[in-house]
């Protein structure tokens, strides 16, 4: 005879309740680390989409997401010159604003080669470039749709293309154009502060690139074309892993210690609600768990009453935590990725947490006295 | 002479020590056997419920040697282990206000007894079906202890203490919660129990309606039985 499930059975309403209350603590861990994920995600999008196997870079920097590079255009031609290059693109990025439909949108702008290394890859829906100028394919999430024009700079594109999922780190939709305008909205300046650099001697070259990005022809190794690049003082090479390890530890490494703790810090206040919430129950049960111990009911009986009860807590609360954050996931500002194992890690992680917090429970039923089963 | 079921030989009890000592119960010599229904009274503060906390192994004595239903279960020291287990096999309890578990059917409230001392599940139902029966609240079999009256209620708390067909039965004030009818019925049936299954009832009350309802009484004052 299974007392917990009768027990809660009995009191079927304010367990639903309380689970419930649970459930949407829960569901803020698992949020929490579904928005990790989602950060770490998107943080590799810009960095993947290419699937480039180096980076060619400033020399001396460790760009061009990490720290600003600037590099000559013609430094792809030397690039794709190097032995074991099977192709390579000139690319810029650079953030700006513009305003879609009347509201101010930031956008990640990719600037690259039609038909080069360092395009969309994926398309959603409408082509890719194939005008040198005025042509945009934008991600989904910047509202814009397909044939809409929009002005970025002092120019105006139209829409031929739309992909899905191509996000910065910042989780702002990326969206790509033809170098030669990306070059224009970087680096050329409009007329007022162009007289003024020139006067200062200042001008600043137009030609100029972010990076070149590099696909290496089967079984080249990477560092021996890296080591070739940077022949050339004035470049860096990264390879992809390193390029990756780079925007990880400098992007996303704070986010992930600020998300960690917060994870904890939840984790252990649930750990302390659920922790009162049993000891509530076991004061509730004083006279019966008292009549139980009397007529017999030895203490791994009592024991099993309120940690099966704890662990039945836990166990709906999560799954209803779980399928609240499934179901609102698309609705978040910036991505949330639900991943099987780390559901399955914390359902680990909340099984202990309601052993731990059924001890204080635990402790205050093995101290009833059976005599407290007698009299008024 | 059978020998008692209850045997109590010079059993004390003792709260506290030095100046703050209560002595609860002083060199009780008790004796009940089996199909009596035996009253222990005596006025509040006078050790009866002290005692039946002693029978029934929920307290530890201080001095003497216990006896029930024919085993040795305490000789300055209990002489087993397992107290919890001592009471589900020889003990029955029935309490003033019934103290039926509230989460459990009548007939769980009966069956969980018998599955705590092991019966397979059918025959611990038979049982409950059996002493709801001879009991006669079979009716009321699946209701939860909230909707029953005063009286059905303290005749499943009866059924639950037969349950693993004890030879004691241990009553605090069973009838204190009944009006004058209701409590003549739970004597009755105590009586019954005692008869039919060779059992030992101990009744402790100031129930005036009950008092003529007892084979024995047993008087005690300040911890030690005085004449009735």
């Amino acid at each position: 005879m299974n007392l917990a499930i009768r027990d809660i059975r009995h009191h079927l309403g304010r367990f639903v309740l309380t689970c419930l209350g649970l459930s949407l603590l829960l569901g803020v861990v698992i949020s929490m680390i579904g928005i990790y994920r989602g950060l770490v995600a998107d943080a590799l999008v810009l960095v993947r989409a290419p699937a480039a196997d180096l980076w060619v870079v400033e020399g001396g920097t460790r760009g061009p997401f990490a720290e600003s590079s600037r590099i000559p255009r013609d430094t792809r031609n030397s690039v794709a010159r190097i032995d074991g290059v099977a192709e390579a693109g000139s690319v810029t990025y650079q953030s700006v604003q513009v305003e879609v439909d009347g509201r101010p949108q930031r956008v990640f702008v990719i600037g690259f080669e039609p038909g080069r290394l360092g395009g969309p890859v994926r398309l959603e829906d409408g082509r890719s470039l194939v005008r040198s100028h005025f042509e945009l394919v934008a991600d989904i999430r910047t509202g814009l749709a397909l044939g809409q024009r929009v002005r970025i700079g002092s120019d105006v594109f139209t829409v031929v293309g739309r992909t899905r999922g191509q996000v910065d780190s910042g989780g702002n939709p990326v969206v790509h154009m033809s170098l030669l305008d990306a070059q224009r909205l970087q680096f050329e300046q409009d007329g007022g502060a162009a007289r003024n650099q020139a006067a200062r001697g200042q001008q600043i070259n137009p030609h100029q690139i972010n990076a070149v990005l590099a696909r290496l022809q089967p079984g080249t190794d990477a560092g021996a074309v890296a080591g070739a690049v940077e022949r050339w003082k004035h470049l860096s090479a990264l390879t992809q892993d390193r390029q990756e390890g780079l925007l990880l530890t400098a992007v996303v490494e704070k986010a992930r210690k600020q998300i960690g703790m917060f994870t904890v810090t939840l984790l252990t206040v649930s750990t302390v609600i659920i922790a009162l919430i049993v000891h509530t129950m076991t004061l509730d049960k004083v006279r019966e768990i008292a009549t139980l111990k009397l007529i017999g009911a030895p203490d791994r009986t009592i024991l099993g009453l309120i940690v099966q009860q704890a662990l039945a807590m836990g166990a709906i609360s999560f799954l209803i935590g779980a399928a609240l954050i499934t179901a609102a996931a698309e609705h978040f500002p910036r991505r949330v990725i639900i991943e099987g194992a780390d559901v399955a890690a914390l359902a680990g992680v909340v099984t202990v947490v309601c052993v731990i917090a059924s001890l204080l429970g635990v402790r205050h039923a093995v101290k009833i006295d059976p005599a407290q089963a007698l009299g008024g | 002479m059978t020998h008692p079921i209850v045997e109590l030989r010079g059993v004390s009890k003792h709260y506290g020590e030095g100046a703050a000592r209560v002595d609860a119960v002083q060199s009780l010599d008790l004796d009940i056997h089996a199909g009596t229904v035996a009253g222990l009274l005596g006025p509040s503060g006078s050790g009866k419920s002290t005692v039946l906390n002693l029978i029934g192994a929920i307290v530890d004595p201080s001095a003497g040697r216990i006896r029930l239903d024919g085993d040795a279960v305490f000789d300055n020291g209990w002489l087993r282990t397992d107290l919890r287990r001592l009471r589900l096999e020889k003990i029955g309890f029935i309490f003033q206000f019934h103290n039926l578990i509230p989460f459990l059917t009548v007939t769980e409230n009966i069956e969980v007894v018998l599955h705590l001392a092991g019966w397979p599940k059918a025959r611990a139902r038979q049982r409950a079906d059996e002493l709801l029966d001879y009991l006669q609240v079979a009716d009321r079999a699946a209701a939860m202890p909230a909707q029953l009256s005063g009286g059905q209620a303290q005749r499943v708390a009866i059924a639950r203490a037969l349950a693993n067909r004890p030879r004691i039965i241990l009553a605090d004030e069973p009838t204190a919660a009944l009006d004058s009818q209701r409590a003549g019925i739970v004597m009755d049936l105590l009586r019954q129990v005692a008869v039919e299954q060779g059992a030992a009832v101990i009744v402790v009350t100031h129930d005036d309606k009950i008092m003529s309802r007892f084979d024995v009484r047993h008087t005690l004052r300040d911890g030690r039985l005085v004449p009735s």
